[in-house]
């Protein structure tokens, strides 16, 4: 059975006065592959450098197995982080950067005579040698060892990295968007990589990125962030499938989002019209979210349709079109495999598990919508996104002139 | 009318080249020279240079400034390389601020530096020598009755290694900074993470990708103390000179050829050093382009 590792109890950290995480409550699991996703400066690598002892919460505590770890520096936690940039040595060769760790003896306590001291552990030679000889083909680098850091491609520093912490025999490791560096095919590449690495070690791997795609990809659990609060925890299907609000929904893979009124247990009121759903739990008129999947969109002869719109843009997107369809003046997108030219008038159909239900939240009438919509928005990383927020104005008026 | 431009700037090169060197080549050649003249040259000979090393005061000199040369810049080096690494872990604003009071001294005239260094160290010193003349401490210890004389302290060879290391730090800081500052941040939490203490990351990561800076900032001292007049002048007192304070003290009694042999010797020392540091920095430079290909 999976048993608890790490729990962070009412965690908060404040920077100058700035709350970056907010009253967290987590644990972590013994053996399981944990995603934080979130776009930046949501707390997420804030989470990860207290689990990692490099930052001391403002407030709240962290247990390790049920033992306060607040203050213990980080070279004496039993878990081992790799770095967005790797952080190797660069002075180093790859041999001597995996096995740094283990030629640092560690100080620990033991009783001799009676009484307890502090005794320095040295890992013997050979067995350094065998243990890093051992990991560097866990990570596919056999015959490396004498490469200089910078001899070295971008995946392969990565790997090295990996080695570098796994070689410690850790718990618990820790990722730090470790594949943002990598271009796409090699970031797959080691997607698969790592969740083998993690099966193969049986340890708990506790992964940081903004990028949704790799969280559903590997992750056992994952958890979403955002302004230092946790906005859903749950595997890779309940939160594609049954987000809790605007911004999981919008934030995990694409999603129409829209103002319904739900009359009663599985059916819900838009555009002035009646669906069935699957959805139950909610005050009769309550008001809530209606997330519609891209994906999920039938499009019909207009004839047959629950819904009438008129195409106003469409990309080729290889497997599908990204079609945008103007309902009412609310503009949807549809991603479907038939071509429809801008200006056909379209119906399309939801079937009852088309259709998702959340209660309102404060995210509500922020995403959703696709009435600007452009090419970029998939490149459109969380990084530029505030400032494409803010700007985004300023640039349509531009547009009109 | 091009060609007219660049023939008149080839001229005015040619002409400050002119200024700055000939005097030093002139001082050189004529450090050869066999006779007594500084104007007439009277064939080549290596006379003035055995002289030189027959000469006692200068030769004492030579070994003085080789002496606090080197004790200031083994100082100054381990202090500045610390405080570097203490501006480096400070906020931004705190580590600029610190930043420009640690350029004053550097950009300060050597006079002043001079002037004030020898004014702290007469008040200080003038305050403790009257303490000691005028207290006698007495005090029993295991029944027998030990009296405690403070010594009399006056400017010389510790006062000028005081300020030779003074005005050293800063040229250290200034090299070992930006080192740090190219440093992946994270290279010391991966160490710490593997299992180091601070000390231990120091050690093991901070200090070899620091080196270079570490060893450029050395090289910078060492020449402006070889090369220091100025100050020490004003801290050595009269005890002690450095070989820069012989050449003055030997210039105003009368123009030896003696003078040419030994600046001679000075400035090829000085030309050696900051060569070895450009090639240095250079080379280092292509590592770095090279390991970030």
């Amino acid at each position: 059975m999976s048993k608890e590792l790490i729990r962070l109890v009412n965690c908060s950290m404040a920077f100058d006065g700035e709350l970056v995480l907010d009253n967290m409550n987590l644990y972590f699991n013994d053996s399981e592959f944990l995603t934080l996703l979130g776009p930046s400066g949501c707390g997420k690598t804030t989470t990860l450098r207290i689990i990692g002892g490099f930052i001391t919460p403002t407030s709240g505590e962290v247990l390790f197995d049920g033992v306060r770890m607040n203050d213990i520096p980080p070279h004496l936690r039993q878990v081992n982080t790799v770095f967005q940039r790797y952080a190797l040595f660069p002075h180093l060769n790859v041999f001597e950067n995996v096995a740094f760790g283990l030629r640092i003896g560690r100080t620990e306590e033991k009783e001799v005579n009676g009484k307890k001291k502090k005794v320095k552990v040295r890992i013997p030679q050979e067995e350094i040698r065998q243990r890093v000889l051992e990991m560097l083909e866990v990570v596919s680098l056999k015959g490396f060892e004498n490469r200089r850091i910078n001899e070295l491609s971008g995946g392969q520093q990565q790997r090295v990295a990996i080695a570098r912490a796994l070689v410690n025999r850790p718990k618990v490791l820790l990722l730090d968007e470790p594949l943002g560096a990598l271009d796409l095919r090699l970031r797959k590449d080691m997607q698969s990589e790592l969740k083998r690495i993690q099966q193969q070690m049986g340890i708990t791997f506790i992964y940081v990125t903004h990028d949704q795609e790799e969280a559903l990809a590997m992750s056992d659990t994952i958890v979403v962030m955002d302004q230092g609060r946790i906005q859903q925890i749950g595997t890779p299907e309940d939160i594609y499938n049954e987000p809790k609000n605007a911004f999981v929904a919008d934030f995990i893979g694409e999603s129409n989002i829209l103002d319904g009124i739900m009359h009663e247990d599985y059916v819900v009121e838009f555009f002035n019209r009646k669906f069935k759903c699957l959805d139950k739990g909610f005050a009769p008129m309550e008001p809530v979210d209606v997330v519609i999947r891209p994906e999920d969109i039938d499009i019909v002869p207009k004839e047959q349709g629950q819904l009438r719109g008129t195409v106003t843009s469409v990309t080729f997107k290889g497997v599908h079109y990204d079609t945008i369809v103007d309902f009412k003046g609310f503009k949807w997108l549809i991603q479907t495999t038939d071509y429809h030219p801008v200006g056909e008038t379209i119906g399309i159909i939801l079937n009852p598990d088309d259709i998702h239900i959340m209660h309102k939240s404060q995210y509500s009438g922020m995403f959703g919508d696709y009435s600007s919509y452009s090419e970029e928005y998939e490149e459109m990383d969380d990084v530029t996104m505030l400032d494409e927020e803010e700007e985004g104005s300023s640039r349509e008026d531009g547009h009109e002139e | 009318m091009k060609k007219q431009r660049r023939t008149g700037s080839r001229v005015f090169m040619a002409l400050v080249f002119l200024f700055l060197y000939a005097p030093i080549f002139l001082m050189i050649i004529f450090s050869f020279n066999a006779g007594n003249s500084s104007v007439v040259w009277q064939g080549f000979s290596l006379h003035w240079y055995e002289e030189l090393f027959q000469d006692r005061t200068i030769m004492r000199s030579f070994y003085t400034t080789i002496l606090v040369s080197l004790l200031a810049t083994v100082i100054a080096t381990i202090a500045g390389t610390f405080a570097a690494v203490g501006f480096y872990s400070m906020r931004r604003r705190t580590r600029s601020a610190l930043m420009t009071v640690n350029n004053i001294p550097m950009t300060n005239a050597d006079i002043v530096t001079g002037v004030s260094l020898c004014l702290l160290f007469v008040t200080v010193f003038g305050g403790w020598n009257y303490l000691a003349e005028n207290y006698r401490f007495t005090f029993n210890w295991l029944g027998t009755l030990y009296r405690l004389t403070l010594p009399k302290l006056s400017l010389g060879f510790g006062t000028m290694l005081i300020a030779h290391i003074t005005f050293n730090i800063p040229y250290v800081i200034l090299s070992v900074g930006p080192k740090l500052r190219q440093m992946d941040r994270n290279l010391v939490d991966a160490a710490q993470d593997l299992g180091c203490t601070w000390m231990q990351a120091f050690f093991k990561v901070i200090l070899p990708e620091i080196k270079p800076g570490i060893i450029s900032g050395a090289l910078i001292a060492f020449t402006m103390s070889v090369d220091d007049f100025v100050i020490s002048y004003f801290t050595a007192g009269s005890s002690v000179s450095t070989l820069a304070m012989e050449i003055y003290s030997m210039a105003r009694r009368r123009i030896s050829p003696e003078i040419n042999a030994i600046s001679s010797l000075l400035f090829v020392v000085v030309i050696l050093l900051l060569t070895a540091n450009n090639i240095r920095e250079a080379r280092a430079e292509k590592a770095l382009a090279k390991r970030r290909y």
